[in-house]
C-alpha cells in the first residue's frame, strides 16, 4: 500500500504551482511566522527545555524497543476497564472495524475528533462507501471538509485558507450558515459552533484518535483547543478510537514530559485549553461502549528501519512544519499525503515505502538546513533520516542521467590527476564567457540559470596558482 | 603545528580567490600553510544526493591526504561539516574508519580556526564597505560556529556591519536541491535577497561560496549592484593591499 493521495505528482511539480499561488504564499508566510514567534517565546522561558527533549526522546525510544510488551499491557489494561481492543494491520482492517461498529448501532452518521490516524487510513471515504457520513468537528477540519479540500498542515489543516475564503466556504457548503455572515473570526466561529452543536446532539457514534495511550492504566489522552473533541468524547453512546501503535507510553507519569513538550511545540502555548483522558467505560458517565483500534499500517515497517525508526517518536506537533523554509513556500499539499512538511517527507516513505515517483521525490524536498531537527521536541534527526532515505531512493529507482553524472564525478574526483585536468579543461571553457557570468546553461543546468546567473570556471584553478607560485607546495 | 588548507572543489574550480585569501590571511598571522595537492573533494555532493558508495573513496582519500596535519582549515562551513560530522558515518569499521574519525576531529572552518586555535578576532583587516552577513545553515546547525564570524567582522576596520533580518533562515541553495527543486529554491533565495536589500548593504558575505553562488547568481541576474564576497576575502583585505 502507499501512504500518499492518489494521482499526486512528484514534489517539485506540485511545489511549482504552490510557489506561484500568491494567496497561498501570503497565508502561509503570515501563519507560520506567527506560530514560530509564539513557539520561540514559550520554549525560551523554560530552563530545562533541552532536558525535556532528551527525556521525550528517551521515553519514546525505550517504548519502541519494547513495543510488543507495552502494547500487550495496554490491551490488558483497556480490556480490564471495559474497552474492546481491535488490532488492525492496515487501513482496510481499521476502516472495516469502524464501519462494523457504526452499523451494529444502526448509525448512518458519526462525529469525528480531529485525528491524523483516521485521515491516514482514509476513514471518511471508506465510511462514505458504506453509506455512513463522517462529520469533522474540529473547526479547521470542518473548513477543509466543507471546502472539499485536503488538509495542508498537521495542526492547522486550513492554514492555506484565510478568513474571506472561509466565509465563502461556509456560505456555500454549510446549510445552516446564518445569512449576512461576515468574515470576522468571532462570527465565523459562532456559525461553526451552532452548526456543530446540532451534530453533537444527534450523533450516536463518535470517532477519535489519541495523542497518547498509557499502557499502565489503559488511558487514552487527547489534547485540543476547542472543546469540540470533549463533546465527541462525552455525548455519543459509542466511542471508537483509532490509535497508531507508536502512541503508547508506559506510565501515567510519562505524560508529564509530553504534556509540556506538545503544547509549547504545536500551538506555542504553555498548556492547551482541553486535555481529556479516559480509561475504558465509566458507568453513568460518557460513552457506554468504547472500542480501541490499535493500528499498524506501516509502523512496524518503519520500526524495522534502524535509522528511520526515530520518526515513530513523532507526537504530531508540527513544529518542524512551521520552521521549514521549504514548507513555508511549497505548502502542505505538495507533499501529497496527510503528513506534510519535513516529518511527512520522512514518514510517508517510511510507512508506505519508496514506491512511486512522489515517495521518491520526498526525501529530496529539503535543503538539509536542519531547522526541523532543532525544533523537534523529541529530537528526531530529520536530516539524518532524509539522507538515509536518499541513499535508498537512488537504488529504489534509477535515474540514468543523474547516475551517470555522479559516477563520472566520482571517478574524476577520486583521482587528483584527473581532477586537475578537468579543472584545466573547465578553465579553457571559462575563457568563452567574457562577461564573467553565464546567463544560460543547457540541459539540467537550465534549472539553475532559469533564475540565476552561473559562475564562470576560473581561468587558473587554485591548485594551478599554488603550483605556479609555490612549487609543488606540500 | 602543521596546517593544511582544504580549499574545497568548488573554490578550486570557481573561486580560487577565496583560497588565495585564506593563504594571505594565515601567512599574515604567522601561520605556515600547506596545500597538499592530492586533495580533491569531501564527497558532500555524493553523500547528500544518496550516492554513499561513490562517496566512500573520496572520504578515504581525504583522510589519507590530511592525516599528517595537525589542523585542516576549510573556507566552507558546509564542507567542514561534511568532513567533521559525516565522514565518520561514511566509513564504518576497520583501521580506515579510525583514521577517518581521527582526521575529522582536526578539521576547522576558517572562523573556528582563527578564533579557537589562533585565538584572534582582530586579524588586521581593512574593508571600507557596508556589509551584511548570512549565517549559512551548516555553519549554524552542523558546526555551531555561533557568532565567531561576526566577531571577526566587527573587528575589521572601516567595515559597516549591518544585521540581516531573518538571518537564520536558509537561503534555498541546498546542493542539488537548487536544481531538483529550482522553484522553491529560487523562492527562498528571493526572500533572502529582499532582506539583503532592506539592509542597504553593498556586500553580502558568508562562510560558504556555495550559498553565495546561489544568492549572487540571483543578485547579478537582477542587476541589483549588491555583490557577494566570501568571509575570507574580507578578512584578507588590508589598507596596503587595497581592499577589493
Amino acid at each position: 500500500m502507499t501512504a500518499t493521495y492518489l494521482g499526486m505528482p512528484a514534489f517539485p511539480v506540485a511545489a511549482r504551482a504552490a510557489v506561484a499561488d500568491t494567496q497561498l504564499r501570503r497565508n502561509l508566510g503570515h501563519a507560520t511566522a506567527t506560530i514560530r514567534a509564539k513557539r520561540a517565546a514559550v520554549v525560551g522561558e523554560l530552563d530545562d527545555w533541552e532536558e525535556l527533549r532528551l527525556a521525550g526522546a528517551a521515553i519514546k525510544d525505550r517504548t519502541l524497543r519494547h513495543l510488543d510488551h507495552y502494547l500487550e499491557q495496554l490491551e490488558t489494561s483497556l480490556t480490564a476497564r471495559g474497552a474492546t481492543v481491535h488490532w488492525a494491520v492496515d487501513a482496510a482492517a481499521a476502516n472495516a472495524v469502524v464501519a462494523e461498529v457504526a452499523k451494529a448501532h444502526g448509525a448512518s452518521e458519526v462525529v469525528k475528533i480531529k485525528s491524523m490516524a483516521t485521515q491516514e487510513i482514509g476513514l471518511n471515504e471508506a465510511l462514505e462507501a458504506e453509506g455512513i457520513a463522517a462529520y469533522e468537528t474540529d473547526l479547521a477540519e470542518l473548513i477543509v471538509q466543507l471546502g472539499e479540500d485536503k488538509p495542508s498542515h498537521i495542526l492547522v489543516p486550513a492554514i492555506h485558507r484565510n478568513r474571506a475564503e472561509i466565509r465563502e466556504i461556509f456560505l456555500r457548503a454549510m446549510p445552516d450558515a446564518p445569512q449576512g455572515l461576515t468574515d470576522r473570526p468571532a462570527d465565523l466561529a459562532a456559525a461553526a459552533r451552532a452548526h456543530l452543536r446540532r451534530r453533537f446532539l444527534s450523533a450516536r457514534v463518535a470517532v477519535s484518535g489519541a495523542n497518547f495511550a498509557v499502557a499502565e492504566t489503559g488511558t487514552l489522552t487527547i489534547v485540543e483547543s476547542e472543546g469540540n473533541g470533549r463533546m465527541c468524547l462525552t455525548l455519543p453512546e459509542v466511542l471508537v478510537c483509532v490509535v497508531g501503535i507508536e502512541k503508547v507510553l508506559p506510565t501515567w507519569q510519562d505524560l508529564e514530559v509530553f504534556l509540556q513538550l506538545l503544547p509549547r511545540s504545536s500551538t506555542g502555548e504553555r498548556m492547551n485549553p482541553y486535555t481529556s483522558t479516559w480509561s475504558g467505560v465509566t458507568p453513568g458517565d460518557g460513552p457506554r461502549e468504547v472500542h480501541v483500534i490499535l493500528l499498524d499500517n506501516g509502523r512496524t515497517r518503519a520500526l524495522a528501519d534502524t535509522v528511520g525508526r526515530q520518526a515513530l517518536r513523532c507526537i504530531r506537533c508540527s513544529a518542524c512544519l512551521n520552521v521549514c523554509p521549504v514548507y513555508e513556500r511549497a505548502g502542505g499539499h505538495a507533499y501529497g499525503s496527510v503528513y506534510p512538511g519535513p516529518i511527512g517527507a520522512i514518514l510517508t516513505p517510511l510507512l508506505g515505502g519508496l514506491t512511486g515517483e512522489l515517495e521518491n521525490s520526498l526525501p529530496y524536498a529539503s535543503t538539509l538546513c536542519g531547522a526541523c531537527f532543532e525544533a523537534c521536541p523529541v529530537r528526531i534527526d530529520i536530516p539524518e533520516v532524509l539522507l538515509h532515505l536518499r541513499s535508498k531512493a537512488v537504488t529504489a529507482k534509477r535515474h540514468p542521467a543523474q547516475d551517470a553524472a555522479m559516477r563520472t564525478a566520482a571517478v574524476v574526483m577520486r583521482s587528483p590527476r584527473l581532477w586537475s585536468r578537468a579543472l584545466r579543461l573547465a578553465g579553457v571553457t571559462g575563457r568563452l564567457f567574457r562577461r564573467g557570468r553565464i546567463r544560460r546553461l543547457p540541459g539540467p543546468g537550465a534549472a539553475w540559470t532559469d533564475a540565476r546567473d552561473a559562475p564562470v570556471p576560473a581561468r587558473e584553478s587554485f591548485r594551478d596558482w599554488w603550483t605556479r607560485t609555490r612549487g609543488s607546495g606540500s | 603545528m602543521r596546517v593544511a588548507l582544504f580549499v574545497t572543489c568548488l573554490n578550486d574550480a570557481l573561486y580560487p580567490g577565496t583560497g588565495k585569501a585564506v593563504v594571505t590571511l594565515l601567512e599574515r598571522l604567522g601561520v605556515e600553510v600547506e596545500f597538499p595537492l592530492d586533495q580533491t573533494c569531501c564527497g558532500q555532493m555524493h553523500f547528500n544526493t544518496g550516492y554513499r558508495a561513490a562517496c566512500e573513496p573520496l572520504v578515504r582519500g581525504f583522510a589519507e591526504t590530511f592525516a599528517p596535519y595537525d589542523a585542516v582549515v576549510v573556507p566552507s562551513a558546509s564542507c567542514a561539516g561534511m568532513a567533521r560530522h559525516f565522514h565518520p558515518q561514511v566509513v564504518a569499521g576497520g583501521n580506515a574508519s579510525w583514521r577517518v574519525s581521527d582526521v575529522a576531529t582536526r578539521v576547522y572552518e576558517l572562523s573556528e580556526f582563527l578564533v579557537d586555535v589562533l585565538e584572534v578576532t582582530d586579524v588586521g583587516a581593512y574593508y571600507p564597505h557596508r556589509v551584511t552577513y548570512h549565517p549559512t545553515c551548516h555553519s549554524l546547525r552542523v558546526l555551531g560556529v555561533g557568532d565567531r564570524p561576526l566577531r571577526l567582522l566587527r573587528a575589521v576596520r572601516g567595515l559597516d556591519l549591518v544585521e540581516l533580518p531573518e538571518a537564520e533562515q536558509c537561503c534555498g541553495f541546498g546542493g542539488t536541491f537548487a536544481v531538483k527543486n529550482a522553484d522553491v529554491s529560487v523562492a527562498m533565495g528571493a526572500d533572502k535577497i529582499a532582506y539583503v536589500h532592506e539592509t542597504g548593504a553593498e556586500v553580502l558575505t558568508a562562510a560558504d561560496n556555495s550559498c553565495l553562488m546561489h544568492l549572487g547568481g540571483m543578485l547579478s541576474r537582477l542587476r541589483t549592484g549588491v555583490r557577494t564576497v566570501h568571509l575570507a576575502e574580507i578578512l584578507a583585505a588590508t589598507e596596503e593591499a587595497g581592499a577589493a
